[in-house]
């Protein structure tokens, strides 16, 4: 053991790690996201359906799954649904929902202040922070790239 | 001089002391898991009736070293120290449990390791004629350390296969200067080893170093050899650390693969309860000592037993910053005769 360097022993662990089943874990991220996004285009249709025009659809589709995902979390449901359906539960906005949720409500016990206002975003935020922030980016350069 | 010294890291005890009482205490998924008849109180409800997962571990702790206590036939003020310490930042679990009892208390971090920690301060502190009475414990929470280490409950995450689960539970320890065994009469304190591993999902096979470290130094400086002992119990490796420790104490030339088992592996069924690598946590090793090895000793089905609670001492700052993982073992050997 002694012998080992740090090299040596990280790349014989390496071997002792059972690895990701990839093929299943891609078809279920598939069907799950699939399922969540056919949803979505469901909510969409039906919101059409009220003579809306394309801008508010959008927004109420939006507003609906962040509604289901937020419900699911506090029900107990939709962490059972992204550990089955992994990045295809995580990437939709649904997703988005239980990550901002599911802090607000572990942490109320430290008050609604420094616990939920202050905990809310430990796992959204760097997704708010570089997202807003890449598109500022992008529009100045749309600016600058059209305007001249 | 110290008279007690054996080898460069091992102290053999020369009033080995007894332990009289063992008492336990778990949640509710480890008392569905395979050692479920061995523990004393498996709860229906983790919160145990508190507002919060901290309170609830502090009382599953403090309840279950009263139980040890009375077990006994003892009451808290027989016991001069009380040795104990948890996950949670600061070690509040213990702490406030020492707030209730009112025994002279050492709070201490050794993470999962702080069973052997605890038992090992408790035995020489006996020995060298400092106290009678002591009591070593330590306790755990899955919910408590998840929210601290990991992410908080409901959120929709995948865990990775090397992953382990915190076992929910409270084990405590009687130690006394007189009795009638088991005995401590070996206690090998570990070196920190830090292979480089810098991922927090893969504990086992972070802190396997420091098991194979201190059991083998352990077999140099007693004399002992994997086949003097009925068990070779290590704390959490899980399924990981137990490939890497059998393969590796090959290597150095002892074979363990007839008498060893790790308590991460004990307390759950991996297949059927989706604990992926196995358990972890203070509370593992200390509910499957306490509960399992302390009952089969008493039964004399296990003999002599090497208790190796294995520590991961990585906070989840020092992950962020990119820190290697700091590890540790210490080994307690358990014996129903002294020579």
């Amino acid at each position: 053991m002694d012998k080992m360097t740090n090299k040596d022993y990280q790349k014989f662990v390496e071997e002792k790690i059972p690895k990701p089943i990839y093929l299943k874990n891609a078809i279920n991220a598939f069907l799950i996201g699939g399922l969540i996004c056919t949803l979505g285009q469901v909510i969409r249709n039906i919101l059409f359906s009220y003579n809306l025009d394309e801008k508010t659809v959008a927004i109420g589709t939006s507003i609906i799954l962040i509604f289901l995902g937020s419900l699911l979390t506090g029900l107990g449901i939709y962490d059972k649904i992204g550990k089955h359906g992994g990045a295809g539960a995580t990437v939709p906005i649904t997703g988005f929902a239980n990550s901002i949720v599911s802090p607000a409500m572990e942490f109320k016990r430290e008050g609604f202040i420094f616990g939920v206002a202050a905990r809310m975003f430990i796992i959204a935020g760097p997704v708010l922070v570089y997202g807003v922030g890449s598109s500022v980016i992008m529009g100045i350069l749309y600016i600058i790239l059209t305007k001249r | 001089m110290a008279i007690k010294r054996v080898g460069l890291q091992t102290v053999k005890l020369s009033n080995p002391p007894s332990i009289i009482s063992g008492a336990t205490i778990v949640g509710p998924k480890e008392g569905e898991g395979p050692l479920k008849e061995y523990f004393d109180l498996i709860l229906e409800d983790d919160m145990w009736g508190q507002e919060s997962f901290e309170k609830a571990e502090a009382k599953i702790q403090e309840e279950a070293i009263k139980l040890a206590i009375s077990k006994a036939n003892l009451s808290p003020n027989d016991i001069q120290y009380l040795f104990s310490g948890d996950l949670l930042n600061q070690i509040i679990s213990s702490s406030y449990t020492a707030r209730q009892l009112e025994i002279p208390y050492f709070g201490l971090y050794g993470a999962c390791s702080t069973m052997t920690e605890s038992l090992s301060l408790g035995a020489m502190i006996i020995d060298g004629g400092f106290a009678d009475k002591v009591v070593c414990a330590t306790s755990s929470h899955f919910s408590s350390a998840e929210r601290q280490f990991r992410f908080p409950l409901e959120y929709g995450s995948q865990r990775p296969f090397t992953s382990q689960w915190t076992v929910t539970g409270a084990g405590a320890t009687v130690l006394s200067a007189t009795g009638n065994g088991p005995y401590i009469t070996y206690i090998t304190t570990g070196k920190i080893k830090d292979y480089g591993i810098k991922d927090a999902n893969n504990m086992g096979g972070a802190m396997a170093p420091a098991a194979i470290d201190t059991i083998s130094q352990h077999f140099k400086d007693t004399g002992y050899s994997p086949k003097d002992y009925d068990l070779i119990i290590t704390g959490d490796l899980a399924l990981v650390g137990k490939r890497i420790l059998l393969d590796l104490m090959k290597r150095e030339g002892y074979d363990l693969s007839e008498v060893y088992s790790d308590c991460g592996l004990k307390i759950f069924d991996g297949e059927k309860q989706d604990t992926h690598a196995g358990g972890s946590g203070c509370g593992c090793a200390a509910v499957v000592f306490n509960g399992y090895i302390y009952k089969e000793m008493l039964k004399r089905n296990l003999n002599r037993v090497l208790l190796v609670a294995t520590g991961a001492l990585h906070s989840p700052l020092s992950i962020l910053q990119g820190e290697s993982i700091p590890a540790i073992a210490h080994a307690v050997t358990i014996d129903n005769l002294v020579e």
